[in-house]
């Protein structure tokens, strides 16, 4: 297995790329922190990607 | 990190290889109703747009066999050597947001599920509805295809339920399957909906109006206990039994289950590797005042994994825990950022070539089930500077990105027209393509096909292509005309203002401190701690008043923090970056007033209780037999061991929900509970009788709903229809209702009322005019978008949290202060605001200085000012401008012109309406 070492300071770790772990790591990279996002499955969205439509706006949730 | 087998850079996600898959795999996105293949990607929008193969389903990863998919691919991206690697990071802080897990099987197994295919849950049946889901949106019964044309929707399955093991309320299934309810009748409106229900907890801003519109549309709330459904015939049976007792059943052609939130699967996993604890029911466990923070220092929670709730909070959530680990790991801030570079923009001449590409996108079926696309494409050919044309099947995926980008340089493009949606939510991402293309991001003109045509006129296909094409044609005439507007940024004095000492104003003064800015709390009070000086205790336990000394002690102590007390805010000028604040401070008779300069603004105004003067029909007279929960509260925490009553009546929704205040206040059935088992808890003898109409304690706070019953406590539903009167005083106090378990009224004389009042917003109305931000029909401040921007203002730098927003606990009320802050501290940090180029443009020559326009701007964003010559000229602050054009509209010598929309190009496109091609 091969050992990337990343040694970078000023980074945040976020565990879930749902709907509060891309807010987390949007709002952190704004507030001047580099972020790894870490998601379990293929793609990020999490649940919200799934849902039609959200209430009150009926935007589409992508 | 596992291997997706595919090369992310080199992969189109042009769909071939998935074509020549050969084996099926059952489609975890949508929820197991369609069928996909090993090798592909779960949806169109989804980023990475990478495709990826499921190791577990794949012939050669499997069986060594197939891999037929690597000569398809044109790219030569599929890699079946890639392998699992580990990567060893160095991290200041951890966001945990791992979401929720699943309702175990076997808990739905009583309602058929599994055993009758029409047995859905709700996430199921929300890919039904959807228009990428297995019938592109149509409802069909999973039986035989038939379109169902009876629904019930069934609360509370995984959620309040100890057989289960979830004890907790899931908190978003009632507003989800009022939602889902919706949509399927709008897609059907003789679909005959019945919603089961013991509580209806649709207890969030603005949630309950859409309980009532839900009624309006025909929708049917039954509150009884569903025992089971089982297949009969071509439908299912549903039993169920009432308050009263009766049981009674009724066939439905579809039935879904409001499947609650459970605990990530990995829970512990998690727990275990970061080192921190798990609450009874395997969420993350915090602590009310600190609800983000693990018992792992540096380890932050977020979203549901931090207990249910629903996607407004848990972006609130996200923003908090980010801001609290930049406070956290402030002295590296900077340190590991990289910052994105887009090729040197093209230079445009007045007198160059125009060359438009046209892109229709077909939004999947959103657009193309009834507008034709390739005809409305085709009507593009030809016309004046339109070089190139195309479709597309989801204009914002991110491999349109890449094509749209091709295409510009490929054709020298220097206008784009994407006729698909709403600029208001995808302009943003296609202006980030074309600054990737080198061409400026104001050379781009969206036509709303969409919501234009295909929603409005979904039954008159040949009429929405035909209006298609004239919004086409339009939107190319304006484009012709477009020019690319210059980037600008102002720069940001880096202190915050903020209003209201409440726990609110104190926790978001104390998170922008702990980041390193200088904050100014104003408030009107003598002292601060605002409304949660009222309270001793929270439902969890924590003595109020301690733990406030504390915030206000650390909040006086920071030097980034000044306090001004007895203090008014008397005006605001300026804008996003540079207000200036003029604050009134009273000192005894004397007022001083303060002038204060800061770059951003957090309304935390704080709310208070509201004394109906009627509630429900009855005249009320406070006394001390009528009291409040709040003063019930207070004589709880009293001394002396007569303080309970013996006997007490709570009355809730006392003057909320339509009976005085429109809303739900969301705080006062938990707090008519906290009440109760205090009560219990000094005297275990004395009644206490809850006269409610849903109680609403969701999330964890349904397990003290649930003691409260163990012990003795009686609640008893009420509805508008039959509503408890109050009578007398004193000893001769009396409440009357109906018991819908006895089935019989009921009148008895308890030693006294406790009524759950509301929350009213104090003094919005004020201050909404001051700062010019809008409140809604109850007076709470209005954010700028409920669900992903929920802390924010629609006024650039001003932001909002507590119980100026809408009602919410304490533990809500901090993690919104807590997000507030970090929102406000993204400009603080940048130093700089970056604007938006489509704003007003004064042309000074002509302007005559009458000053109309500084009346009309509802932002505060054109003044007059006095030019070289002392003339009156009026001048657009641009970095608060929003753009909305009034001021342009209304100026009479038409000296202000909008960048993206100047007269030129409306005229252009208004002129093009009436010329057919």
């Amino acid at each position: 297995m091969g050992q990337a070492k990343d040694k970078k300071s000023g980074t945040v770790m976020v565990v879930g790329g749902g709907v509060a772990g891309v807010q987390a790591a949007l709002d952190l990279t704004e507030l001047g922190y580099y972020v790894y996002l870490v998601e379990k499955s293929a793609a990020i969205g999490g649940a919200m990607a799934q849902l039609d439509k959200t209430f009150p706006t009926n935007d589409c949730s992508l | 990190m596992r291997p997706r087998y595919i090369d992310a850079e080199k992969c189109t996600a042009c769909g071939m290889c998935t074509q020549y898959c050969p084996r099926h795999l059952v489609d975890g996105y949508n929820e197991g109703l369609a069928i996909t293949r090993p090798i592909h990607i779960d949806y169109a929008q989804a980023v990475p747009a990478t495709y990826y193969i499921d190791p577990e389903a794949c012939l050669h990863l499997k069986h060594n066999t197939c891999k037929i998919c690597v000569p398809t691919c044109r790219q030569h991206a599929i890699d079946f050597d890639q392998q699992a690697t580990e990567k060893e990071l160095n991290i200041g802080a951890v966001i945990m947001a791992p979401g929720f897990g699943r309702i175990a099987d076997d808990t739905l197994a009583k309602y058929s599920y599994g055993a009758h295919p029409d047995v859905l849950t709700s996430l199921e049946f929300e890919r039904l509805l959807c228009a990428s889901g297995p019938y592109e949106g149509e409802a069909r019964c999973l039986s035989d295809g038939r379109h169902p044309k009876k629904f019930a929707f069934i609360q509370c399955v995984g959620s309040r339920d100890l057989g289960c093991d979830n004890g907790y309320c899931s908190s978003v299934c009632c507003m989800y399957a009022i939602k889902e309810a919706m949509v399927a009748k709008e897609h059907d409106p003789e679909a005959e909906i019945s919603i089961y229900y013991m509580d209806m907890r649709t207890q969030g801003k603005g949630f309950d109006a859409a309980r009532t519109k839900a009624e309006a549309m025909g929708i049917k709330f039954v509150r009884a206990k569903v025992a089971e459904v089982m297949p009969w015939g071509k439908n299912l049976k549903l039993t169920y039994s009432t308050m009263d007792g009766v049981h009674s059943f009724e066939a439905f052609d579809m039935v879904v289950l409001s499947v609650g939130l459970d605990a990530p699967a990995d829970a512990k996993n998690l727990a275990e590797i970061a080192g921190f604890e798990l609450n009874s029911y395997d969420f993350c466990k915090t602590q009310t005042f600190a609800p983000l923070l693990t018992t792992k220092p540096g380890v932050f929670v977020a979203g549901a994994f931090q207990g249910p709730k629903d996607i407004p909070e848990s972006v609130t959530q996200a923003s908090a825990a980010a801001g609290l680990a930049a406070g956290l790991i402030k002295k590296d801030r900077g340190k590991g950022l990289v910052s994105k570079t887009y090729p040197q923009e093209l230079k445009l001449a007045a007198d160059d070539e125009v060359r438009i590409g046209v892109f229709v996108c077909h939004c999947g079926i959103n657009i193309a089930s009834v507008v034709d696309v390739a005809d409305v494409e085709r009507y593009t050919d030809g016309m004046d500077g339109v070089v190139y044309h195309a479709q597309s099947l989801y204009s914002c995926s991110q491999d349109a990105q890449e094509v749209l980008k091709n295409k510009i340089k490929e054709h020298n493009l220097n206008r784009v027209v994407i006729a698909a949606c709403s600029p208001r939510t995808h302009e943003p991402l296609f202006q980030e393509t074309l600054k990737d293309a080198g061409l400026n991001r104001c050379l781009i003109e969206m036509v709303n096909i969409r919501d234009h045509c295909s929603w409005v006129h979904a039954t008159e296909p040949a009429a929405a292509t035909d209006k298609s094409k004239d919004l086409v044609r339009m939107g190319i005439a304006k484009a012709r005309h477009i020019q690319p507007l210059p980037e600008q940024t102002v720069q940001v004095n880096n202190k915050a203002l903020v209003l209201g000492g409440g726990v609110a104003g104190m926790t978001a003064a104390l998170t922008l401190a702990e980041q390193g800015y200088h904050t100014t709390v104003v408030e009107k009070q003598d002292t601060l701690g605002g409304h949660l000086q009222h309270l001793s205790v929270t439902l969890q336990g924590d003595q109020v008043s301690s733990v406030l000394k504390d915030l206000s002690d650390k909040v006086k102590k920071d030097k980034n923090i000044e306090v001004l007390t007895s203090a008014e805010l008397a005006e605001v000028t300026g804008f996003v970056g540079n207000f200036t604040s003029i604050v009134k401070v009273t000192k005894g008779k004397k007022a001083v007033e303060n002038t204060i300069d800061h770059g951003v603004i957090i309304v935390a105004t704080g709310g208070r209780e509201h004394r109906p003067e009627t509630v429900l029909g009855n005249k009320i007279k406070y006394s001390d037999q009528i009291v409040t929960q709040r003063e019930l509260e207070a004589l709880l925490a009293g001394k002396g061991k007569k303080r309970a009553p013996k006997s007490v009546i709570m009355v809730q929704c006392a003057g909320s929900r339509g009976d005085d205040l429109k809303y739900c206040s969301k705080v006062c059935c938990s707090h008519a509970v906290k009440n109760a088992l205090k009560i219990k808890e000094i005297s275990p003898e004395s009644q206490v009788v809850v006269l409610y109409r849903d109680m609403r304690t969701y999330g964890f706070a349904e397990d003290a709903y649930r003691q409260a019953r163990e012990l003795g406590v009686i609640f008893i539903p009420y509805s508008m229809d039959a509503k408890p009167t109050i009578k007398g005083s004193g000893k001769s106090l009396e409440v009357s209702f109906h018991d819908p378990i006895l089935r019989e009224d009921v009148t008895m004389a308890p030693e006294m009322v406790a009524l759950s009042v509301g929350i009213v917003p104090e003094g919005t109305e004020e201050l909404s005019k001051l700062l010019k931000i809008p409140v809604n029909e109850d007076k709470f401040y209005l954010e700028a978008h409920v669900k992903l921007r929920p802390v924010e203002l629609p006024v650039s730098g001003v932001y909002v949290c507590g119980l100026a927003h809408s009602p919410k606990p304490v533990e809500e009320i901090v993690v919104q202060a807590q997000a507030a802050a970090a929102k406000a501290a993204i400009p603080l940090v940048k130093g700089h605001v970056s604007v938006e180029p489509t704003v007003s443009n004064v042309d000074q020559a002509s302007c005559i200085g009458c000053g109309l326009c500084e009346s009309l701007c509802p932002y505060q964003s054109i003044r007059i000012i006095k030019d070289k010559d002392n003339k009156r000229k009026a001048e657009t602050i641009t970095a608060s401008c929003k753009g909305c054009g009034i001021c342009a509209s209304r100026c009479p010598v038409f000296s202000i012109s909008m960048g993206g929309f100047t007269d030129e190009q409306i005229t252009a496109q208004i002129t093009a309406f009436g010329v057919t091609k």
